[in-house]
């Protein structure tokens, strides 16, 4: 019996997986998606761990997702909606808040409770962040050309992505001054940055938080500036920077995905970890799952990062022990934990006044640029933060599918945890005090907290890289420093989503523009493959 | 609140204490000679309560007529365009009326609360043209606009936040059914209507039940993320659902100076509400039959997908040579779709059999100067988005 080939195998369900493999299987391809966990959507689910409740176990807000992806995966008739952010607050020790609404004037209003110059500082602010999340847009939809080739295709590459560099299009272009801050903004760390704006701490921690997420950097170091701009480059609905919920939990996304992909005829295999790319003359030409199984197709595609991809399920023999070496030194160091909560009823935070709309997002509980600094110090001697800085909201509170009536989940993402610890590894008892350490932690401002706790399920960057198969538990698959970004990620002259080996590709968030529940680099993975098979994508906006 | 309003040019709704309590932006939009809210806090966050939650808006401006007689469900089947003469008590039917010439009066829903009694909700004044199409009907017609307090509840978790006021079993109830309940001692009329595309329902009562009503919606939306919308939120909503404004989309007879911008029901994606088939006459009948038979249309009014995320405000049609084939009528960035959609009037036989190569020009306003662009669209179905929920009995409980 001659086995089926399929025009191609995508290797791993997660949204970047999906994505690409949708795309593909609108375009007329015959695609099969193995995922190695009996659930889909990677780092993008929503569990029932606890009956009654559902969890957005890893990532938790929608804001990087490409409107035109959803647009062309037509993803609202498969149930996705996203609900827009009401707002964000940081409660402060003295009993006061600190807070952010949708509503600009409102959030100006609230800044010059706290200091009249932050209130105005803050419009001059929003505008250069503004300036810059326009100047990448157009960038997150190319292939980054490869600055080592010197083929046509790439000098035209290089002299377009120059020109959206200058924002020709999205800004009239930009003068030299405008450039030298954008490289600025590339390579500074938020503290520096926030200073030449702010003068009080708390506006620049509440602003500060975004740039540390996720990363392995502090907000002294340099490059956490970009990871900043990383966090504000999304949109919901043309609010450029602004976060939303998807309904139902950020499952929703990966589902409405997987639909897709049914409907334009792609299957998906859960439960089926691959263990090799099969590799025949010098092509990838299947893979191999872990009960045995052979399958083949004409492409292969890893939605694995890049670390996984090359380390793991690829024969070092088949790669450059150059390459190998690269991949080796790719930076994907965790640093974050998760704490998932079900609870009984709304926790009170008494610094916040009832049915403030700040108290409706993202919650905060840092109040300088040092405590957070701190809280990184103590990642660097392999301990999680005693003062962690937490990005803690309540879905539940704008979203009615996530808990009963009245009852509500509660996301919690800690900065910083680290992978290793340096007592140590971890264990089920280390797991068990971290958690209660953050437990305890928001206890501090909510006395009725505790109480209400129905369930909670903790996870730590040695969960994540075990379970959801993100290598040290970095949660962008890669750190978004300027050394692994655009033509640089993840390794230099491989950004163009094709491996070095024949027929396999990388659509991860390893690969250009990066992590977050952005779809980006599974859409322009698919195109790139598509490009070598020659066909052409109809009616596309991405 | 005690403001003397005897100079005031607008008139306050039975619920204006409560929304103008509700509203943080003080901005406000005039409606049939009311004063109701434009925005309450944001406009997004408004829009989405709808497709979320629950949106609550104050209904109240639009015109409402009562109908009573012998022989007002005759005289409904004569008025309207659309065949009314099996409708039951209870029910609600969505309808269009002519003039003679066949050019649209307005649209409107229908309410049978029972075989000799009717109710009429528009947009536009209708007092006299149900007068006078009502000649020898010998029938009650009355302007109750001001007596009836309406409100519309929409949205995923509306079905629940009613069934928390009290409205029991309300699941059970169709689209376009309606039904009376007894709430805290009030009456409230509820049907299953609403001008949003999602599931939902409108309330009606008397005016001196409206603050309670109001507040005990609040209440039972609590916690099923109810919130009150404004008009601007409304306006997005409809474009979504590809319902038709008088007065955005066409002109009503009533108001069109130039004769030349009247509108056949063809004209206006509303043929299908007209049942030439009827046993007896209507008015237009005759001229909508003629012009059916002989092709005359020369409008027609479409759904536009447009390429890239610049609302097509207003926006000139052409075709391949650069001829204006038509306008766009209501324009939107569909937060739900991720899609540019457009309602557009156009010239047939573009948006008929031609439904290709057409394009818009967009003037975007930019920091004072306007990109221009040029864009593709499509012609796709005017329903733009219509959830299974919409139309699920029972309906979604949370
Ligand atoms: C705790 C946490 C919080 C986050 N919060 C946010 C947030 O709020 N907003 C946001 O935008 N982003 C957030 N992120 C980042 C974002 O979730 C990820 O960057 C993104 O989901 C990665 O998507 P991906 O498709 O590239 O990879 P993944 O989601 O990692 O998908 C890879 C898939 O491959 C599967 N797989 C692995 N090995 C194999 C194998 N051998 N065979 C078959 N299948 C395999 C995995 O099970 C997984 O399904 C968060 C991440 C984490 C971990």
């Amino acid at each position: 019996m001659t086995k089926k080939i399929y025009d191609a195998i995508v290797v791993g369900a997660g949204h970047n997986g999906l994505t690409a493999a949708s795309y593909m299987a609108k375009a007329g391809l015959d695609v099969l998606v193995l995922e190695k966990n009996d659930y889909i959507g990677g780092a993008a689910v929503s569990r029932e761990l606890f009956p009654g409740w559902k969890y957005s176990n890893c990532s938790y807000v929608c804001s990087l997702l490409r409107p035109e992806i959803m647009r062309d995966l037509e993803l609202y008739k498969y149930g996705l909606q996203i609900i827009p952010y009401e707002g964000s607050a940081t409660m402060m020790k003295n009993g006061d808040y600190y807070a952010h609404y949708h509503d600009h004037d409102m959030t100006v209003k609230s800044i010059s409770r706290h200091s009249k110059h932050d209130a105005e500082a803050y419009d001059r602010y929003s505008r250069d962040v503004m300036r810059q999340c326009k100047i990448i847009k157009p960038l997150l939809k190319m292939t980054p050309p490869d600055l080592t080739s010197f083929k046509p295709k790439d000098i035209l590459g290089a002299l377009e992505f120059a020109k959206h560099f200058a924002a020709k299009d999205e800004l009239g272009g930009l003068g030299e001054k405008e450039i030298y801050d954008t490289i600025r903004f590339y390579t500074m760390s938020i503290a520096d940055y926030l200073d030449e704006y702010f003068e009080t701490d708390i506006t620049k921690a509440h602003l500060a938080g975004s740039a540390i997420i996720g990363t392995a950097l502090g907000p002294c170091s340099p490059g956490s500036a970009y990871v900043l701009l990383h966090h504000y480059m999304g949109e919901v609905d043309g609010s450029i920077g602004s976060w939303g919920y998807a309904r139902g939990g950020m499952g929703s996304i990966t589902k409405a995905m997987g639909e897709c992909l049914k409907s334009h005829g792609g299957t998906i295999q859960a439960s089926s970890e691959v263990t090799n790319v099969i590799v025949k003359n010098g092509r990838a030409v299947g893979v191999a799952t872990l009960n045995g199984d052979e399958f083949y197709a004409k492409k292969v595609v890893s939605n694995l990062d890049v670390k996984r991809t090359f380390l793991k399920i690829t024969d070092e023999s088949d790669l450059q022990p150059d390459f190998v070496e690269r991949v080796k030194n790719f930076k994907i160091r965790g640093s974050s934990g998760k704490l998932n909560i079900a609870l009984e009823g709304l926790p009170t935070f008494p610094s916040i006044p009832k049915d403030d709309p700040g108290g409706n997002g993202d919650l905060h509980f840092t109040e300088t640029i040092e405590e957070m600094e701190g809280a990184y110090d103590d990642w660097k001697r392999g301990q999680w933060s005693k003062m962690p800085y937490v990005d803690m909201c309540l879905p539940s509170k704008s979203d009615p599918t996530m808990a009963a009536p009245g009852k509500h989940f509660m996301s919690v993402f800690i900065q910083y945890v680290p992978f290793e610890l340096a007592n140590g590894g971890w264990n089920e008892q280390r797991k068990q005090d971290f958690g209660n350490h953050i437990i305890n932690r928001i206890a501090e401002y909510s006395p009725d907290f505790k109480d209400l706790i129905a369930h909670y399920e903790v996870r730590t960057p040695k969960d994540i890289h075990d379970e959801v198969g993100l290598t040290e538990g970095n949660i962008f698959q890669g750190e978004l420093t300027m050394d692994q970004l655009m033509f640089n990620r993840p390794i230099t002259g491989y950004a163009q989503y094709r491996a070095p080996i024949k027929d396999l590709y990388m659509c991860s968030s390893s690969t250009h523009p990066g992590g977050g529940v952005m779809g980006a680099p599974g859409a322009n993975a698919a195109r790139e493959i598509l490009s070598d098979m020659n066909i052409k994508q109809k009616g596309n906006h991405y | 609140m005690n403001i003397d309003l005897t100079q005031a040019a607008l008139k306050f709704t039975p619920f204006h204490n409560r929304t103008s309590r509700a509203c943080r932006t003080n901005s406000w939009y005039r409606w049939s000679g009311y004063t109701v809210v434009a925005e309450y806090s944001t406009t997004e966050l408004e829009y989405t309560a709808t497709r979320n939650g629950t949106s609550v808006m104050d209904l109240t401006p639009m015109y409402k007529y009562e109908i009573k007689g012998e022989r007002a469900k005759e005289f409904i089947n004569y008025f309207v365009t659309r065949d009314l003469s099996e409708m039951k008590d209870n029910t609600v039917a969505y309808v269009i009326w002519c003039n003679e010439a066949g050019k649209v009066v307005d649209d409107g829903t229908v309410f049978c609360l029972n075989q000799n009694e009717f109710k009429i909700c528009c947009a536009v004044k209708m007092q006299t043209w149900l007068k006078d199409s009502a000649e020898g009907f010998d029938l009650d017609i009355n302007d109750v606009t001001d007596d009836i307090a309406a409100l519309s509840v929409q949205g995923p978790t509306s079905c629940s936040v009613l069934k928390n006021y009290g409205a029991t079993n309300l699941e059970s109830l169709k689209p376009f059914e309606s039904k009376d309940f007894t709430i805290d001692g009030y009456s409230v009329l509820i049907s299953r209507t609403g001008f949003t595309g999602d599931l939902g329902y409108e309330l009606w009562t008397n005016p001196e039940n409206a603050e309670k009503m109001w507040d005990s919606l609040m209440e039972s939306g609590k916690h099923l993320k109810i919130r009150p919308m404004g008009m601007h939120a409304l306006e997005m909503v409809r474009i979504e659902a590809g319902f038709i404004q008088t007065g955005t989309d066409f002109v009503s007879t009533e108001h069109a100076l130039r004769p030349v911008r009247m509108r056949s029901p063809y004209e206006i994606g509303m043929g299908w509400l007209v049942h030439l088939t009827k046993k007896d006459y209507f008015i237009g009948k005759r001229a909508l039959k003629a012009e059916k038979e002989n092709g005359t249309t020369e409008r027609v009014l479409v759904g536009l997908d447009i390429e890239g995320d610049k609302p097509a405000h207003g926006a000139v049609i052409y075709n391949k040579k650069k001829e204006d084939v038509g306008i766009v009528t209501a324009a939107l960035w569909s937060p739900t779709l991720k899609r540019n959609i457009a309602i557009a009037s156009l010239m047939r036989p573009y948006g008929t059999k031609i439904k290709d190569d057409i394009f818009v020009e967009i003037y975007h306003p930019e920091e004072l100067e306007y990109k221009k662009i040029w864009a593709t669209c499509k012609v796709v179905k005017r329903q733009f988005y219509s959830p299974e929920r919409r139309n699920m009995v029972p309906a979604e409980v949370y």
